[in-house]
């Protein structure tokens, strides 16, 4: 019963903590398990030293790869210019009919 | 509550910012008029005090629709976009308050997508996105797009926010939700917009999304210099520390 409740609070705390907070956590949980590699020697320390700069490098080359795909994948929709010309086209004939001078537009490419 | 009552026809307060707007704000009209036939609406213009005469243009929209249709709130000078979506906030009497450009870089025929959408999932907020399949956009050079992917992929791994257009500013929102969020709201200019969703979303408000196009004005200009690119970096940090 005292398990289920603390366990609610903690998702409560989580939910409602700043979102800085969360990313201090992750951080401190990311480096506790550093220095436990460190101090267990489970992988040799020569490489656990710079595993840090290897995920630092490994993030900046996802943070990299996700905009090269993002620009790749970009979506455009030169259509919807085409479009938007026959609807003023349209909207100026209507307002031409209403108002006492027909309102000039801009032209999109 | 009654069958009547639970069935009562939701209204639709669109507001729309303006400054120098003449050329554009009559066709925006048009079109809202146009694509929400089946809907209850008002549409509510807050103008800054345009000296090119847009104020005169409203007033003639005002005879061609009626004054309970279109609504002038003009205020005296530019004072910025924030306090412009509350100022219209004050006039409106819709249960939605729908956000959106004057300058047809948002099409009014997504607002029927918009309304489907929230009536569909019972959505507090539905934001527009221009980044996903069926959306897009038209008018930017490269350089636009790369500084646009790059802001969107940092913003999405600092905050985490939920939706994949942060700066966009064609948006749906249930009015209660509209207000508790803008008045926590400090920031100015595109990162208001970014504001407005990422606190959105810290306080647990479900959040859709619809594809959008955006129609860029002036072809192939790049609109963001080194000052909005500092803008925007200052505006993370911030989000960042305080939501």
């Amino acid at each position: 019963m005292l398990l289920k409740r603390g366990n609610s609070l903690k998702v409560i705390v989580v939910l409602t903590m700043k979102h800085i907070l969360k990313i201090m956590t992750l951080v401190v949980v990311v480096v506790g398990l550093w220095i436990s590699l460190l101090q267990t020697s489970v992988v040799p320390r020569s490489y656990t030293w710079l595993l840090p700069v290897y995920l630092i490098i490994s993030l900046g080359c996802y943070g990299l790869l996700m905009v090269r795909i993002g620009l790749i994948l970009f979506p455009t929709c030169l259509h919807e210019a085409v479009l938007l010309q026959k609807d003023i086209v349209e909207a100026k004939e209507f307002l031409t009919g209403v108002f006492p001078t027909p309102c000039p537009s801009f032209n999109y490419q | 509550m009654s069958i009547k009552m639970r069935r009562k026809k939701k209204k639709y307060s669109i507001i729309i910012p303006t400054y120098n707007e003449r050329l554009n704000i009559a066709l925006v009209v048009y079109l809202v008029f146009k694509h929400l036939q089946d809907f209850e609406f008002e549409v509510i213009i807050v103008d800054d005090g345009s000296p090119d005469g847009t104020q005169d243009v409203i007033k003639q929209l005002q005879n061609v629709y009626g004054e309970d249709r279109v609504l002038l709130r003009a205020r005296p000078k530019k004072l910025g976009l924030g306090t412009a979506y509350y100022h219209g906030l004050k006039h409106a009497s819709g249960d939605f308050i729908i956000i959106m450009d004057a300058d047809l870089s948002h099409h009014p025929k997504y607002l029927p997508s918009f309304i489907r959408k929230q009536m569909e999932t019972g959505a507090s907020i539905v934001t527009g996105t221009r980044y996903v399949r069926n959306g897009g956009v038209h008018g930017w050079n490269l350089i636009r797009k790369l500084t646009s992917r790059g802001a969107n992929v940092l913003a999405q791994t600092l905050l985490w926010p939920g939706v994949s257009d942060l700066t966009g500013s064609f948006r749906l929102y249930e009015r209660k939700a509209f207000e508790d969020i803008i008045s926590s709201v400090v920031s100015k200019g595109y990162v208001f917009q970014m504001e407005m969703i990422v606190r959105a979303s810290r306080k647990g408000y479900q959040i859709e999304e619809v594809p959008i196009t955006f129609v860029d004005r002036v072809y192939g200009s790049s609109k963001l210099g080194g000052s909005e690119i500092l803008e925007y970096l200052k505006g993370l940090v911030y989000l960042l520390i305080t939501t």
